[in-house]
């Protein structure tokens, strides 16, 4: 019999079962994955080269265009560490509703996961029926921010404007009907025999992997590690909320599929509270250095229209210092080190996308498994290419 | 994460590791200690290994470009406690033509964000398994987050029609990037104030 040899194979840049442009070099014996080598950065656009050249308020919008299928949640780091430097606390009504739509965010982010992760391992189905849900809750996006995707809301000191009341009726509503999809998901998908089959085992991560390879989020809890910014260093209102957060056991792609799954419901869970509970009072910081003014004042008030000027020419300086703020984003922890030098720029400000620490784990995690597997896992490790290549 | 847990685990890291560590402070909630390039390596394993602190995951890594500064360039180093609940960063500083030791034999994780640096700021890490660019273009050149890299770049890159395949040429802009100094001339903070000498100076 003649021995085989290895061989390469180009998966990639254009796949669909690639979420986007992943190029992955993969070293083949037989079927058998020996090596695989990520190539990323072609969607790479200097996001921090950027930053670095805008006022705090123009740098904003940036971090929708990173993980864009979650745009709020990375909105919100930036928020949060610039309003650290400034040591301002924000209105407790915008800390309502800046959780409100973090929790839209995961749930947008976990539909289009799992959905994708079930069409990757043969299933189309669960992506029809997930994508028309998130439609209904990009149109929530819109009517709060006037943008479906790259909503600009979170600014620092608040969110930009209030929700109509309309709105917020909506939402709950769609908190009443989400759970049956949801259900309706679980019995196309948890109990399949080929989704089981394809996912059960695979990609394996102990404890012990999963923190040396920087995984976070549901990565880590697929493994057993119960780990939530959420609750082990809450922001905002989370402490004030009641949800669970689901551990995995096994750490395979079957287990994230489940913690996502039962996220989705939490989440649900936590936006019925924000609700309920929703105070009432400003969004928006009342500081006017900091947050626009009304566009009504503008037309009475020579200081509003003093501060409108300058915060939308020179914006707002920021006092010196360097500060870390993580949120739980949807696929992990996201943070931003920022480091200002007391001018109304950003003198760095590094992004830590928790899909970068993810996607290069890819030859460890793929590594003798068969090259059929390579979608299942890749589907599982849950990357967006705006986050990963910045 | 409360300062009173924060002050004892700086008091005891700093009497564990005295000789290693040249500075630490408490800001903004936020624990960093300062040491040096050759030092990293044994820090960063003592507290990782160490029962008592735990810091088993590396967040990230962070490159600084300081310029004008005789040690150019800065890396942080995020360490996170799962067990202890507690984040930490390390900054070293160093000049620009200085190799850092890596950490990837620790952190498997520190590979690609290694790489990055090397790709974004040109600083060279000894002992890493695979030191290439990660995320700029192949045969890219230069280091695109050096305050000296100017914004535009210096390639752009297009379909050309005539040639049937993507060309690059050097920038051209019909326009200059314009960066406008919007800081008030009215408010003497000392920023500003240094600003105005500097350009005071160029004058002359």
């Amino acid at each position: 019999m003649k021995k085989s040899k290895s061989m390469t194979l180009n998966f990639g840049p254009q796949h669909p079962a690639a979420h986007g442009v992943l190029r992955l070099i993969l070293e083949l014996e037989g079927e058998i994955v020996e090596k695989a080598d990520p190539h990323i950065g072609l969607l790479h656009r200097g996001t921090e080269k950027l930053i670095e050249n805008k006022t705090y308020t123009q740098a904003l919008p940036y971090f929708d265009r990173l993980d864009y299928v979650a745009p709020m949640n990375q909105e919100h780091a930036f928020a949060l560490a610039t309003e650290k430097l400034l040591k301002i606390e924000i209105p407790i009504r915008a800390k309502y509703i800046r959780v409100i739509f973090c929790e839209i965010g995961r749930i947008l982010s976990h539909i289009l996961n799992v959905t994708t992760q079930a069409l990757d391992v043969g299933a189309l189905t669960p992506s029809l029926w997930g994508f028309e849900e998130r439609e209904t809750l990009m149109t929530f996006y819109e009517r709060a921010s006037g943008s479906r995707l790259h909503a600009n809301y979170f600014r620092t000191g608040g969110v930009h404007k209030d929700l109509p009341t309309k709105l917020i009726d909506d939402i709950d509503k769609f908190c009443e009907t989400f759970p049956k999809i949801i259900n309706d998901l679980e019995d196309l998908l948890t109990e399949n025999r080929i989704f089981k089959q394809r996912n059960v085992d695979i990609g394996l991560v102990s404890k012990k992997d999963a923190l040396d390879h920087s995984f976070t989020g549901v990565m880590l809890r697929g493994s057993g590690i119960p780990w939530d910014l959420r609750k082990s260093q809450p922001y905002e209102c989370y402490q004030d909320l009641e949800f669970k957060i689901p551990v995995g056991k096994n750490g395979d792609c079957y287990d994230r599929y489940l913690c996502r799954i039962e996220e989705m419901r939490e989440s649900v869970k936590i936006i019925k509270q924000c609700i309920k509970n929703l105070p009432k009072g400003p969004v928006k910081t009342v500081d006017g250095k900091i947050s626009p003014p009304k566009r009504e004042d503008l037309k009475q008030s020579m200081e509003a229209l003093i501060h409108h000027f300058k915060l939308f020419t020179e914006g707002f300086r920021v006092p010196a210092g360097n500060v870390y703020s993580a949120v739980e984003a949807p696929k992990g922890e996201f943070g931003v080190y920022l480091i200002s030098d007391g001018s109304n720029r950003p003198y760095r400000c590094k992004i830590r996308a928790p899909g970068f620490s993810h996607l290069q784990a890819m030859d460890f995690l793929i590594k003798g498994h068969m090259l059929a597997d390579v979608p299942a896992v890749l589907g599982s490790l849950d990357i967006v290419f705006g986050e990963v290549d910045r | 994460m409360s300062n009173q847990k924060l002050n004892k685990v700086e008091k005891l890291i700093n009497s564990e590791l005295s000789n290693k560590i040249y500075g630490s402070e408490i800001k903004f909630e936020e624990l960093l200690f300062k040491t040096s390039a050759s030092e990293i390596i044994e820090v960063i394993k003592f507290l990782k290994l160490d029962d008592r602190f735990k810091f088993k995951q590396l967040i990230d890594i962070a490159a600084i470009d300081y310029p004008n500064d005789e040690k150019r360039f800065e890396l942080v180093y995020l360490l996170l406690s799962i067990e202890n609940n507690i984040r930490l960063k390390i900054s070293i500083k160093f000049e620009s033509n200085e190799k850092i030791p890596s950490i990837v034999k620790i952190f498997p994780s520190a590979n690609w964000m290694e790489r990055e640096i090397f790709d974004m700021y040109g600083i060279k890490f000894t002992n890493h398994p695979d030191l290439r660019r990660i995320l700029t273009d192949y045969n890219f050149k230069g280091h695109p987050l050096r305050k000296d890299f100017p914004l535009t770049g210096f390639n752009e890159v297009r379909y050309s029609e005539k040639e049937k395949k993507v060309i690059y040429e050097p920038v051209k802009l019909e326009q200059n990037y314009r960066n406008f100094d919007f800081s008030s001339p009215w408010e003497g903070t000392k920023y500003l104030k240094e600003v105005k000498e500097s350009k005071k100076n160029e004058k002359i």
